[in-house]
């Protein structure tokens, strides 16, 4: 291709392995991420058709959707959990696959692990049996989601059988607000598009908002790329990627380093490279996020209200609406702020990175976790958490009544003992708010890290920035 | 992998937006490590109560679809999580094929590797289809792979588009890994390249 090429067009022509003539590509896989819920089928198929994989060394693989965030010194209670977890390790001993134990300081949520190690770099290409494998993209990778069957051919074959995504932008312009984090800014991402506004693209996040924000701030905008419908985020890698990664365990070194820093900074979009769909959002518009129904593209702002059936757009949207508030026990047109909540979760690989817990920690510091509010804390990683208690940032959740655990998925997905009992509800920094996603019945609303701190103090959905303004 | 070549079944209608993968499989399912037997998971919040008792009100479960093997459907289809459980699981309930306005990516790129045939059609075509799938125990329709032609209960013909590429494998069950094996070649000498032009990729 000639002319202006955006990241994308980049990342993609480099690791074009073969062209069919319909179009049909075979692209190169430089990082796979691998965890115990969606690989145990992929090494099965593996062993019985006598395959080995082709780049065991282009692999990490670490537990972290099943494991308890509670002491674990005694192993896993769950069986099926225990199981699963075991069967990755004796994967990973058969094939050769790096794997960090659910005892290593570096053992964590795949997503958060991936760029504290350094294994996630800029131009690369990362996949995942995870759908929020977009994360990466904060990196200016090209990084998605795959099923188990894409699992095992990359370990066949360190390939992937894709059709190029079509290139969408996104861009924010103007500082974002007192007050307005980078969670906030997603979330209004996907109130405008909606869950299926990015579907068959890749979304590459550009504007003066988003390059002032910082690589965990970043992450948390990509992970929710697929909330808005698109395999892959993508922003462009800068002087602040570049921090981030220097010196990180797995990052190049020495003159390595150097060389690659040199070709990173030719990754960026081409002035005058064009999109098949533009976006544009004004930071000034912006207030804290909080979901109130069952999809993320449920959104309002803190100060904003529960909709009314009314405002719906169609007869499609409206069923949804009703079927959503039915299941959230919510009256439409109730204002956000009144919205009581039983319990807290801070974490997942959205928001469980040190500086959202520096967020949470500022506004839980000198205050009390409200009354019949359970509130916890789940570090995304043994690291995070390492950094966090040198901070003394358990210290104030502790005090504050918070909940201090162990590194995992925890009840993002609710596939360990973390979840909700039917008709709880909770206000999480997770990215998922469907119907029984974090234990049936359960009742989710998604927000920021701060946001989620101001809720367990106050017992109810409030606004952080009376909290943190006097 | 299963071909599919046409398929003559009755269809169930499933007029919700944005079904999500934990809606069609929930978590409590995926500690699984086989692909097998995932049917007693499929939609289960929709199916049983809390304490495990059938609603039997669910569409699936009603006597005239309880042999339904395509799925009407609303916008979005398989959106959320990229757990190919999703897939298994409406497999292994008979489920070979699912229509609807749109599909989320990652379910719609597992449904081929599955050999399940999802058909994206515009949205008044759908609900045409949806108000056929409502016919009860008339609901058959007939889907043709090769021809791209659905025929609905009354004889009404309806076609789809669908990649090439993929309708190829689909029709003769082909597996993916074996394909790509036969360009082996293509990725060593890709990887050679690497290795000279992006040394520091190397672990």
């Amino acid at each position: 291709m000639t002319g202006p090429r955006t990241l994308f067009d980049k990342i993609w022509q480099s690791h074009l392995v073969h062209r069919q003539e319909d179009g049909t590509c075979l692209i190169y896989i430089d990082r796979h991420l691998v965890h115990e819920v969606t690989s145990p089928q992929a090494f099965e198929g593996l062993r019985m058709a006598g395959r080995k994989p082709r780049r065991p060394d282009l692999a990490l693989a670490v537990a972290d959707h099943n494991v308890p965030t509670t002491d674990r010194s005694q192993g896993i209670e769950d069986d099926e959990s225990r199981l699963q977890v075991e069967t990755l390790e004796a994967n990973c001993a058969e094939f050769g696959v790096p794997y960090y134990a659910v005892d290593d300081i570096r053992q964590g949520i795949v997503h958060i692990i991936g760029p504290e190690q350094g294994f996630t770099l800029p131009g690369t290409t990362i996949v995942c049996g995870d759908s929020h494998t977009s994360t990466h993209g904060a990196f200016g990778a090209l990084a998605f989601g795959i099923g188990t069957s894409e699992v095992e051919h990359v370990l066949a074959t360190q390939t992937l059988i894709q059709k190029p995504a079509r290139n969408m932008r996104i861009s924010v312009e103007g500082a974002l607000p007192f007050g307005v984090t980078a969670k906030d800014l997603i979330l209004a991402i996907i109130g405008k598009i909606g869950t299926a506004g990015g579907t068959g693209h890749v979304i590459e996040y550009a504007g003066d908002a988003v390059q002032a924000l910082s690589m965990e701030g970043r992450m948390t905008v990509c992970n929710m790329s697929i909330e808005a419908g698109a395999r892959a985020g993508l922003i462009a890698p800068d002087d602040t990627t570049f921090a981030y990664l220097k010196g990180r365990p797995l990052s190049p070194k020495g003159g390595a380093w150097e060389q690659a820093e040199a070709a990173w900074r030719h990754l960026p979009s081409d002035p005058g490279a064009t999109y098949d769909k533009e976006v544009t959002l004004k930071s000034a518009d912006i207030e804290p996020q909080v979901t109130w129904g069952t999809s993320p593209q449920d959104v309002a702002p803190v100060t904003g209200h529960v909709p009314r059936l009314e405002e719906a757009a169609d007869e499609h949207r409206r069923h949804a609406m009703e079927r959503a508030l039915t299941y959230m026990g919510l009256e439409a047109g109730m204002p956000v702020g009144d919205i009581k909540i039983d319990r807290v979760f801070i974490g997942s690989c959205t928001n469980g990175r040190i500086e959202d817990l520096r967020d949470a920690a500022k506004v839980a510091q000198g205050r009390k976790v409200a009354d019949k509010v359970h509130a916890m804390v789940v570090p995304g990683s043994g690291l995070v958490k390492e950094q966090a208690e040198a901070e003394g940032l358990d210290r104030i959740f502790v005090e504050a009544g918070f909940d201090w655990r162990e590194p995992g998925c925890s009840m993002c997905l609710a596939m360990n003992a973390d979840r909700l009992a039917p008709g709880e509800r909770c206000a999480s920094t997770s990215n998922r708010n469907f119907e029984g996603r974090q234990g049936r019945g359960g009742r989710t609303h998604l927000m920021s890290p701060a946001m989620a701190a101001a809720a367990a103090v106050a017992g109810h959905i409030a606004d952080v920035r009376s909290l943190t303004k006097g | 992998m299963e071909k599919f070549t046409k398929l003559r079944a009755t269809a169930a209608p499933l007029p919700l937006v944005n079904v999500d993968t934990d809606m069609i499989i929930p978590k409590q399912f995926l500690k699984t490590i086989q692909r097998h037997g995932l049917a007693k998971g499929l939609f289960y919040e929709m199916r049983f109560e809390h304490d495990g008792t059938p609603k039997d009100d669910f569409i699936l479960d009603q006597p005239a679809y309880k042999t339904a093997q395509i799925l009407v459907a609303g916008d979005n289809f398989g959106c959320g999580s990229s757990r190919e459980h999703a897939p298994w699981a409406l497999l292994d309930a008979g489920i070979r094929c699912i229509i609807a306005p749109s599909f989320a990516d990652i379910f719609y790129n597992n449904c081929f590797k599955n050999g399940i045939l999802p058909i994206q059609l515009p949205k008044e075509q759908v609900s045409l289809l949806m108000d056929d799938a409502k016919r009860g125990a008339n609901a058959v329709v007939e889907v043709d792979l090769e021809s791209q032609t659905i025929t609905g209960p009354d004889g009404g013909e309806i076609a789809f588009e669908i990649d090439p590429f993929r309708k190829h494998c689909l029709l003769n069950g082909l597996d993916d890994i074996g394909l790509t094996l036969e360009k082996q070649a293509d990725i060593e000498s890709f990887e050679e390249r690497r290795r000279l032009q992006e040394p520091w990729l190397a672990r």
